[in-house]
């Protein structure tokens, strides 16, 4: 055994450095060389000003400790939060925020699935709108307004495009505005998952008015829906059910419709077409809530707009709401 | 104490009792956030917040416990193995208090967020400078004095303190390279899948080179100083040095299993990480053929079972890595509760009680005396053996528990469970991990006890 070099420690060392180079240089060093380490899809936009100065508040408070922002190409994943996650969405990510731990919900699709209300009211009070989470408050953020100068000198570092003027309106926002803009733009180089399958607008509720199938609806309509929609579906962050509009426009859907956009969230609004429905906010609930439980709902909301249009709208209003800050 | 020593020993005693300091900070903290997991209210200011405070908890121990003990325990083994002095005791004094206040100002600027978001990189630039500049001026007494040494060979722990200088610095210097946009705020040099495989190169060898291979200096010094056997085999020690330290880099991509990274790295590196269970095993055999030429020292001598316990821990930590890097493992247990389990095993089995165990043996020789009390040092290791079992154990099952229920599906073939529905399951296990991490903080709180005992009883005996 060649036992000399344990009593010539230059030559030692000297060894274990290039045994700790071999590895790290193949597995480190050469992958940079390679174009498929620096991919850049085509729909991929570069942060705007407001965006990196919230992804800077992401990085302060250490959100990627709790929350993941890569979907893993496993069927269940790709069902709870969309798409996997492409390595040419991450081109302007200076680090990565891939995270390591799912304390909670991955966000790489986060962007577009609810309206800027809900996150407001989330960021500011995580327990009002999901009652057992155990998300720290970041409603001081409110309080906090940008730096602008910081922000530029930010951009400036990463060779970002931006106007003066984008820098001048940074004074006016606050952190929690940067936040929410920068949740927001998650993932959108990759195309939304449409929902599977065709639209049937015309397909009628096979559990029509079944009792059953309204008190099966109303558990339903508590667990996945009142944090929006409210209690009774009066409406709050999202539409009202029974204030005799669907979609910005008088007179309810037919029942496919709403079942298409329970089922397909904002694209199947898209589809359905009524002008003057703003984009955006509805999550498809496709694979979170199966069929059935998708015509119970129904079934549920034809029962709150009968039962609502025998009485005056009701105008409460849950605390946390936030309403119209947006 | 010995008078040509008395200097640098003084040095050592500072390490050790700075990472004590550092060690009931960070411990405190840990207890702190693992009771936010489920009472969110205790997220009383934006600085007490959990996302800050998890970095704070695994910075101040992993750097001010971690590298303040192996400064110290190095320093010494060093010098035992040398036979001599430190050449440049006073720079060794200098870098204690430079690593002193660079663990404070992590500590304070790490609540104030300042962070660079890639895991035990976050200290922020100006942080990681003072931390090359403390680096090399440990590197510069460490092989200052082997230079000059005053025994031929090298014994077995100077080879895995030499990997340690050589890898943190390789690993911490590329890591840490960073797009500067102010005065506290930096930008990762490298961008998206890159930045990700760098960090975790990073990320999984620092572990490697901080909590593997000083740990394994400590093992190979004090186990056969503390129970007077000679380690096992030699040549095991050979082999194992110079293929964990081959081996190790390669593997660090088992972290991004079913991201976008390339395939054929991810492939790679879990090949590699399972080649690894070897040389880590051949630590491990040695350790029991090393005890196992005497079992009754497990009882004569009150360290032999801290080490032998710590080395079982190592073991078992690294089987299973190697198993959550296989694909079908790591689809189920990756991002759940189940790595903090796995972590925790080897940080409060491996690392802990080894640490814990070395600075027993090293304080009452600084001064010429005895430890305070065996007794106390015996309910030290069964408050934390306790603990950290059931940290580790409630982590793994609530770990699979949650990985279960996200992919479970209903017979139509919709998603079982919301994530709520998931999250909200751990809450039990939780309250049980944070008994057990009492237990455990306890148990060192008692090692802490024991050790200024110690050092209190050596000091009145100096005076005498």
């Amino acid at each position: 055994m060649a036992g000399k070099i344990y009593s010539k420690p230059i030559l030692f060392t000297l060894m274990v450095t290039v045994a700790v180079l071999a590895g790290s240089i193949v597995m480190m060093a050469y992958p940079m060389l390679r174009a498929d380490m620096h991919p850049k899809l085509e729909n991929l936009r570069p942060f705007t000003a407001l965006q990196l100065a919230g992804r800077d508040i992401y990085q302060r408070e250490g959100c990627v400790n709790c929350h993941t922002q890569t979907v893993r190409p496993l069927r269940t994943e790709v069902m709870r939060y969309g798409d996997y996650s492409k390595a040419g969405e991450f081109f302007y990510d200076r680090p990565f925020l891939w995270g390591s731990k799912r304390t909670g919900p991955d966000l790489a699709r986060e962007g577009g699935k609810r309206p800027d209300a809900w996150h407001l009211a989330h960021y500011e009070n995580a327990q009002a709108i999901v009652p057992r989470s155990n998300m720290p408050p970041y409603g001081w953020m409110k309080a906090n307004k940008l730096d602008a100068a910081a922000v530029k000198a930010h951009m400036d570092a990463l060779g970002l495009p931006f106007t003066a003027q984008q820098i001048a309106e940074l004074a006016t926002r606050t952190e929690m505005d940067a936040l929410v803009a920068y949740t927001q733009q998650l993932g959108h180089a990759v195309e939304k998952k449409k929902a599977a399958g065709g639209l049937d607008l015309a397909a009628t509720n096979p559990f029509g008015t079944s009792p059953q199938a309204i008190a099966a609806g109303a558990v339903l309509f508590a667990a996945s829906c009142s944090v929006c929609h409210g209690d009774e579906g009066q409406g709050g962050i999202g539409p009202s059910f029974t204030n005799g509009e669907f979609l910005a426009q008088k007179g309810y859907g037919t029942d496919g419709e709403y079942f298409a956009v329970i089922s397909g969230g904002s694209d199947a609004k898209k589809a359905i077409g009524r002008p003057g429905s703003p984009d955006g906010g509805m999550e498809a609930y496709a694979g979170q809530i199966p069929p059935e439980g998708i015509w119970q709902l129904v079934s549920w909301i034809r029962a709150q707009q009968l039962h609502e249009g025998s009485e005056p709208p009701k105008v409460e209003h849950r605390e946390h709401q936030t309403g119209g800050r947006h | 104490m010995n008078e040509e020593y008395r200097y640098d020993y003084r040095t050592v005693e500072g390490y050790i009792l700075s990472s004590i300091v550092w060690a009931v900070v960070g411990l405190v903290v840990g207890l702190l956030i693992s009771v936010q997991l489920f009472a969110p209210a205790l997220n009383f200011a934006p600085w007490a917040s959990y996302g800050r405070l998890r970095t704070v908890h695994t910075n101040i121990l992993g750097f001010g416990l971690g590298i303040g003990a192996i400064f110290g325990l190095c320093y010494y083994i060093v010098m035992r193995l040398t036979r001599r002095t430190l050449l440049f005791p006073r720079l060794a004094r200098l870098q204690l208090w430079l690593f002193n206040v660079g663990i404070l100002a992590a500590l304070v600027t790490l609540a104030m967020g300042y962070t660079q978001s890639l895991e035990y990189a976050e200290m922020e630039w100006p942080l990681d400078i003072a931390i090359v500049v403390v680096w090399v001026m440990f590197a510069v007494n460490v092989f200052g004095t082997i230079l000059a040494r005053r025994e031929e060979q090298m014994y077995v722990s100077l080879w895995f303190i030499i990997a340690t200088v050589v890898g943190v610095a390789v690993l911490y210097i590329v890591n840490n390279l960073a797009i500067v946009a102010g005065p506290m705020k930096s930008y990762h040099l490298f961008a998206g899948v890159n930045s990700a495989n760098v960090q975790w190169w990073y990320g999984h060898n620092v572990v490697g080179f901080v909590f593997t291979t000083p740990i394994l200096a400590m093992f190979y010094y004090f186990l056969p100083k503390s129970t007077g056997l000679p380690i096992y085999s030699h040549r095991l020690s050979i082999v194992a040095f110079w293929s964990l330290v081959f081996g190790y880099l390669w593997t660090g991509a088992h972290h991004l299993v079913y991201t976008p990274l390339p395939d054929w790295i991810q492939t790679l590196a879990i090949v590699f990480t399972l080649f690894l269970i070897a040389p880590s095993w051949g630590s491990v055999v040695n350790g029991y053929g090393t005890i196992g030429e005497d079992w009754s020292k497990m009882k004569t001598s009150y360290l032999a079972k801290f080490f032998i316990l710590g080395i079982t821990f190592y073991g078992l930590q690294t089987v299973q890595g190697p198993t959550q890097a296989l694909r079908v493992v790591s689809q189920l247990i990756h991002f759940t509760d189940w790595v903090p389990g796995h972590v925790h095993m080897g940080t409060m089995g491996w690392v802990a009680l080894t640490v814990t165990a070395s600075i027993y043996y090293v304080i009452p020789r600084i001064y010429g005396t005895e430890i305070y009390s065996v007794k106390l040092a015996n309910t030290h290791f069964w408050l934390v053996l306790v603990g950290q079992l059931i940290f580790s154990f409630t982590g793994w099952i609530t770990g699979i528990q949650q990985g279960a229920m996200w992919k479970a599906l209903t017979p139509e073939g919709t998603l079982k469970y919301t994530f709520m529905e998931g999250l909200v399951k751990n809450y039990p296990y939780w309250h049980l991990r944070s008994l057990g991490g009492t237990i455990f903080v306890v148990g060192m709180l008692v090692f802490v006890a024991n050790v200024l005992m110690t050092i209190q009883k050596g000091r009145a005996l100096e005076a005498a």
